[in-house]
């Protein structure tokens, strides 16, 4: 419509500085989370996350020698000497202090006077000087320093939540698999294997960086506490998540073929009744099914939620995938039973090929939100021994027992969110085909 | 074990029972039960082909009916019923609903379930629309759009992380962590704060109740004016129903005009947003409006791509602006899409658990309904309000039900 004239309007620069903001706006909250992962505790504490880059003021606690050691007498007054790091790396002190009331009482080089006839000089660099007119003893006295604290990324968080050095060979193995995964891709297109086939590559690939991830992340240390591990969090929902994503696609891809092409009485009543519970509350399934799982004896377990995410699943998948298939073409079906192929022959070896795109795209929805979910596992999948806490409850209980410590609560979120992030930027297109294909004609 | 291990080897049965169910009983049928050979072969094809549509539903028709069919009436005589001591159920009638009724919290659940209902939907649409329409003219459209698409993929859980570090607050004197709390305090009372803390929402709020009373305008006119086509009486009663909420939503917008322009703001001090009463709820909400956007974005903007462009064109050589197209030829052909969305999101919003519960857990006035009834009934244990809280949700539910069904069955024929 560009070229049509008078289209082209003054309006072209409003456009892209407000798409501009509004994308900035939605990304934000994300970058958020995600740089306040890697940064120290204390860092976040002191400085929002938008200043990370940039050096923060902090105050630091550090300790002289101790007397019983250091010690000296010079001129009738006791004095201790030396710097304030010999610990850590040296900072440039802004003002110092010796109670943690005051950490801003004297500038560098400035003598403060701490009463009792106590004095305390320090340096910028940290050299300091403490005299006393009477004898000390004991432990080093305690010196608050404020000090521009250069920006800090660390690891830290994520061995803490996940286990020792698992983001380190995540990132190697994810690295590795994606090169040996395009390397691959390209050989295959070079001897000729590209067009369809070329989806099935790209989901080996996936699938392949995703085992890696797998393996990486139990390849881990623990050393986090119960509460903190994400690592058992991440197999219990991947547990969760793997057979909910595949069981109601089965099912409802063959209730699917029967619904839109096998004849048989009913069936139009059955589609509408599908179509009304597209919109039933799952919220109303809870305690019945509770009840039914407790009395069949599936109790509280992986086999519950699978089915219960089953069942919320079905009407969607069964609705989409109805859609797709009727309006394959008529002829490949018709042909095929004159050649004498039995329904189920039909089904696996024509209908299953060709509706790999609205399969594909109902499985990224069942997949997010399978893996996304909370209320079902809370009814379906309570285990005493926590054995089985999906990622969503782990993050809400972190939020209660942790609510003060973003670096474990934010790299907790940011474990659960990065794959279906993943996902979601790979398969993205099947996405948004399958959304379309659901919601209008 | 590795727990790697252990969630394969889970899976595989899983996976693989299910696979095996549609392998062998096709086989079975097939082979055994109405063989395809012999001298009734004919009679056994016909036969093995009147029973296989049903084993194809078979596992279908039984997860739906039991975990979704089922549960509707078992809640519904469960919402009718209370628990003996020491086992058992009796009928109590309606009991359950009358105390629930006369719970204040209940009210307060239902109030906020109806401010969200108004907002998010309408908040998300709207935006999603507008990006769409933006995103749909420039080079960079399709990234803009995966980047605002985005938080579909993250988790409610997430989400409420996410927000709850930028709604973080910390005491006066300390350096804000939170980002709004961060913005808050440049605000000093000057012109100004007063522009866009007074002014700004102002104007939003004004054009909100404007384009509540169009909205209603355009629900009744087809009914005052002569010479539009005859609808039937259910249509005219939804007509009316909707106008009046629009017309409802219309009057509020003025009274929230009103103690806005009246407010004292807290200048300099830092809130504890999720604590304020009656405005945290929007800021739950901003959680949802985030997520669904998105969702709102591609459907919408797949339907501005599907307008015929002649009409388009026909309307820019009648010397139409910008904002004409899009409101007067634009909009009203896509309005099919819209209601879509909006119901869809509606949907998403009667659910909604995972964001209060997270987040504030029904506190400082901001429970809703999926949220109490999961209080009543997995920490009060009270079975019965609990069922009858869902038969709540259910109940507001039902017109979206009706009118799907209608529609799939207007497309069928």
């Amino acid at each position: 419509m560009d070229n049509i004239a008078g289209s082209k309007s003054s309006l072209t620069w409003a456009v892209h500085i407000s798409t501009l903001l509004l994308v900035i706006l939605w990304v934000f909250p994300t970058v958020g989370l995600f740089v306040s992962s890697f940064r120290t505790g204390d860092q976040i504490a002191t400085s929002g996350w938008w200043k990370a880059m940039l050096p923060s003021e902090q105050v630091i606690t550090l300790r002289t020698a101790s007397p019983d050691e250091a010690m000296q007498q010079v001129d009738g007054v006791y004095v201790v000497e030396g710097n304030l790091f010999t610990e850590q790396e040296p900072l440039d002190i802004g003002a110092f202090g010796t109670s943690s009331r005051d950490p801003e009482a004297a500038e560098p080089g400035q003598t403060f006077d701490m009463g009792d006839g106590e004095t305390m000089t320090v340096q910028p660099n940290g050299d300091y000087r403490w005299t006393s007119t009477e004898e000390m003893s004991g432990r080093g006295q305690r010196v608050f320093v404020t000090a521009e604290i250069p920006p800090e990324f660390t690891l830290a968080n994520y061995d803490t939540v996940l286990g020792q050095g698992v983001l380190q060979s995540l990132i190697t193995f994810a690295a590795g698999s994606i090169v040996v995964g395009f390397a691959a891709f390209w050989i295959a297109r070079q001897i000729g294997f590209a067009g369809p086939k070329g989806v099935g590559f790209i989901v080996g690939i996936i699938a392949f960086a995703l085992l890696t991830w797998i393996y990486g992340i139990g390849t881990g240390i623990r050393t986090g506490s119960g509460s903190d591990d994400m690592g058992k969090a991440f197999f219990a929902t991947l547990t969760v998540t793997v057979p909910a994503t595949i069981i109601p696609i089965v099912v409802a891809a063959f209730a699917a073929y029967a619904l839109a092409w096998m004849d048989f009485p009913g069936r139009a009543l059955l589609i509408a009744a599908i179509v009304g519970l597209l919109v039933v509350p799952l919220q109303l399934a809870l305690i019945p099914l509770l009840r039914f799982h407790l009395n069949v004896g599936i109790g509280k377990g992986y086999l519950g939620v699978w089915l219960a995410h089953t069942g919320f699943g079905m009407p969607l998948a069964i609705y989409l995938l109805r859609n797709y298939m009727a309006g394959l073409p008529r002829d490949i079906i018709e042909n095929a039973k004159v050649d004498g192929a039995t329904d189920f022959q039909i089904f696996t070896k024509i209908i299953l090929p060709l509706s790999f795109p609205a399969l594909a795209s109902f499985a990224i929805f069942q997949f997010l939100w399978t893996w996304n979910d909370l209320l079902v596992a809370k009814v379906f999948l309570i285990d005493p021994t926590q054995g089985t806490t999906v990622m969503t409850d782990q993050i809400v209980q972190l939020m209660g027992s942790r609510g003060g410590q973003w670096e474990i609560l934010a790299t907790a979120a940011f474990v659960s969110i990065a794959v279906p992030l993943v996902v979601f930027f790979s398969m993205q297109k099947y996405l948004v085909r399958g959304l379309l294909a659901g919601s209008v004609k | 074990m590795n727990p790697a291990i252990q969630g394969l080897m889970t899976i595989v049965f899983g996976v693989g029972g299910c696979l095996a169910y549609f392998f062998l009983s096709n086989v079975v049928l097939d082979t055994f039960i109405f063989p395809a050979k012999g001298k009734n072969a004919g009679r056994n094809i016909n036969r093995a082909n009147m029973v296989r549509p049903w084993l194809f539903l078979f596992p279908a028709l039984l997860v739906l009916g039991l975990y979704l069919a089922y549960p509707v009436f078992e809640t519904l005589r469960l919402s009718l019923s209370a628990r003996l001591p020491g086992g058992g159920y009796e009928f109590v009638g309606l009991d359950n609903y009358r105390q629930l009724l006369n719970e204040s919290k209940f009210w307060e659940a239902l109030r906020n379930n109806f401010l969200w209902l108004a907002v998010v939907p309408a908040a998300s649409t709207a935006i999603g629309l507008l990006v769409a329409q933006l995103t749909d003219r420039i080079s960079w459209g399709s990234a803009a759009k995966s980047l605002i698409f985005m938080p579909m993929a993250i988790s409610f859980v997430g989400a409420s992380v996410i927000f709850k570090l930028i709604y973080d607050t910390r005491p006066s004197g300390l350096e804000q962590i939170g980002i709004l709390n961060a913005i808050w305090l440049q605000f000093d009372g000057g012109i100004w704060s007063t522009i866009t803390l007074k002014v700004v929402p102002a104007i939003i709020i004004v054009a909100f109740g404007i384009v509540c009373v169009w909205i209603a305008w355009l629900l009744v006119r087809p009914m005052i004016q002569k010479g539009s086509r005859p609808e039937g009486p259910f249509i005219k009663v939804v007509r009316v129903i909707l106008a009046v909420l629009a017309l409802l939503l219309a009057v509020s917008s003025v009274t929230g005009l009103i103690s806005l322009l009246s407010a004292t703001m807290a200048y300099g001090q830092p809130q504890t947003w999720l604590t304020v009463p009656f405005y945290n709820n929007f800021f739950l909400m901003v959680v949802l409006i985030w997520i669904q956007t998105g969702f709102a974005m591609v459907i919408l903007s797949a339907a501005l791509r599907g307008i015929p462009e002649e009409t388009v064109e026909a309307a820019i050589v009648d010397g139409a602006g910008p904002f004409q197209i899009f409101f007067k030829i634009k909009v009203p052909q896509i309005m099919g899409t819209i209601v879509v969305v909006w119901t869809t999101i509606t949907i998403t919003v009667l659910k909604v658990f995972d964001i209060v519960f997270a987040m504030t857990n029904g506190q400082w006035e901001t429970q809703v309904l999926a949220n109490y009834m999961y209080d009543k009934l997995f920490r009060a244990f009270d079975w019965g309000v609990g069922s009858a809280a869902a038969m709540v949700i259910m109940l507001l539910v039902t017109p979206i039900l009706v009118w799907n069904v209608y529609n799939a069955r207007k497309e069928m024929r």
